[in-house]
């Protein structure tokens, strides 16, 4: 409720947007300028030299590989079979209109299309096996499987996949014996082929000798539980506010702290599309930020809350 | 000077620049008064910041990926980016409260706020693609995280997380561009518009009075 008159308003307006009426002092900015450089520079370099930065060395397919083999052999499979989360994800991977999220009515994310198009069996697994040389049984196993029909190879996939979940440890050397036609075979020798480091530069390749989308390694490699393993022990999870974690013991982006705290409560943390709603309310809010000075009620919160008696204590003294 | 003189586009340029922004206005020597608390301090502080952010920065890009990660001056520089970048943020968002807690948009001044505003969201962008090219453990899970949000409302396909080149460009060239224009026109506006007054010591029911419709064209 506001007890200002509008004539009184005006007044303030008008007073707020002169130069000031009252007293000065000397400031030398340029001299303010160079001691905040001063302070700001040897804090920067005591806080490097006293603590460094955090730097631990990305995952390759290859270290997957070889540290976690029954985590990448499920993984394999399950691009082959097209059920990992790539292979369902939706724009802009797959062409899928019913995946995606939705904000209300509104399917925002097919908006941009399949511009990465990926497929998962294709291009993380038939793909790169395809370039081995010196291997008949590899060549036998792959004309097997890409001559058998869509059901034929769904069967195989969906047994082998539901036989590793089965199995101790999912590891496939323990699996029940099944009809996985050449499934096994496959997955095995793209876990060698992982091993010799081969499938890291496969799934960079595009064509060209240059290369910067890590797209395709990145998305097989997320699809596995080891990198997300590897998250949660730095603390870096989802529902460890991971966003805005660091790896070790180092602040990360702090400023960041207001978009992963909408994961942590409900409806966001329930929805299967929290991240399409949690967008949109930092989208908005951050329009509140920009445009705080014309939202009413928001803007008289300093001169309610009176912290700048505080910052101009001096002033109000001085002129009490 | 000549009429004729006063009509080339270069001096209409340069006078309006100096009447819109005198020498003096521009550096001054004295400010009011009530200019005197340490929370003005975090102002300069977080332009200081910006400067050893960019100083820092440049040196790591003279150097490249391989000197950064795999030498002991390099990691030094690197920590000198990330630390700098730290203070950055912490001065600036202490100015920020500052600033909200003085209504610093009163009297003409809403859009040195809305430049203030939008550079303190670039500047999250611009730190956030930095994260992602630290070619690391943490901008591997950071970019495999950060894609499903940019997915969700349909940016990813242009803003692509897990393409290393694009964000490489946008850390080191586009939002660095785009965050300087903004903080030259935000320092310029507080030049331009002076710092705000202190609030007559009304009574705490008092709405806000709104600004004034001029105050988003200035």
């Amino acid at each position: 409720m506001s007890t200002l008159t509008r004539e009184r308003r005006a007044q303030i307006r008008a007073r707020e947007r002169q130069p000031w009426a009252g007293e000065y002092r000397r400031y030398d900015l340029v001299k303010e300028f160079l001691a905040a450089l001063g302070v700001i520079t040897l804090l920067t370099v005591v806080l490097a030299v006293v603590f460094g930065s955090p730097d631990k060395h990305a995952i390759s397919l290859a270290e997957w590989a070889r540290n976690a083999p029954n985590d990448f052999v499920t993984t394999a499979v399950a691009e082959l079979d097209g059920s990992s989360g790539t292979a369902t994800y939706g724009a802009p991977y797959v062409n899928d209109p019913t995946a995606g999220q939705k904000l209300g009515p509104l399917p925002l994310q097919r908006f941009g299309g399949v511009r990465e198009p990926v497929d998962t069996a294709q291009d993380f697994v038939l793909g790169p096996l395809s370039t081995v040389t010196g291997d008949p049984a590899l060549r036998s196993a792959l004309a097997q499987y890409q001559g058998a029909s869509d059901d034929q190879r769904k069967a195989w996939t969906g047994a082998y996949a539901d036989a590793l979940g089965k199995a101790p440890d999912s590891d496939p050397a323990k699996v029940a014996t099944g009809d996985y036609g050449p499934v096994p075979l496959l997955a095995g020798r793209l876990l060698d082929l992982a091993r010799s480091g081969g499938l890291d530069g496969q799934l960079l390749s595009s064509g060209g000798f240059y290369q910067t989308d890590y797209a395709k390694p990145l998305l097989f490699i997320a699809d596995g539980t080891y990198l997300e393993d590897q998250a949660r022990a730095e603390h870096l999870g989802g529902d460890q506010w991971g966003m805005m974690n660091e790896t070790g013991r180092y602040p990360g982006q702090a400023w960041l702290w207001l978009y992963p705290f909408w994961y942590q409560i409900p409806p966001f943390s329930t929805s299967d599309n929290a991240d399409a709603l949690v967008w949109a309310l930092m989208m908005v809010l951050s329009l509140a930020l920009v445009l705080l000075p014309f939202i009413p009620g928001l803007r008289s919160i300093p001169r309610a809350t009176r912290v700048y008696r505080l910052i101009w204590r001096e002033h109000y003294r001085t002129n009490r | 000077m000549s009429t004729t003189d006063d009509r080339m586009w270069t001096a209409r340029l340069r006078n309006r620049a100096t009447r819109a922004l005198p020498p003096e206005q521009l550096m001054p020597d004295r400010q009011p008064a009530y200019v005197a608390s340490w929370i003005y301090v975090f102002g300069v502080a977080t332009l200081a910041a910006l400067l050893i952010v960019l100083v820092s920065g440049a040196a790591l890009a003279l150097e490249g990926p391989q000197w950064y990660h795999g030498s002991p001056e390099g990691r030094f520089v690197n920590s000198l980016h990330l630390w700098s970048v730290e203070l950055f943020f912490f001065t600036m968002v202490i100015h920020l409260w500052g600033k909200f807690f003085m209504a610093a948009w009163r009297g003409r001044r809403a859009m040195t706020w809305v430049t203030g505003a939008v550079a303190f969201l670039g500047s999250i962008g611009t730190a956030f693609t930095g994260y992602l090219v630290q070619s690391n453990f943490d901008s591997q899970w950071i970019a495999g995280q950060a894609k499903d949000g940019l997915n969700s409302v349909g940016l990813g396909a242009w803003f692509n997380v897990l393409n290393y080149g694009q964000m490489l460009l946008y850390h080191v060239v586009l939002f660095p561009l785009v965050l300087g224009f903004l903080v030259i026109w935000h320092v310029l506006l507080v030049r331009r518009r002076g710092v705000v007054p202190p609030f007559e010591d009304a009574p705490a029911t008092a709405a806000e009075p709104a600004p004034a419709p001029e105050e988003v064209a200035s």
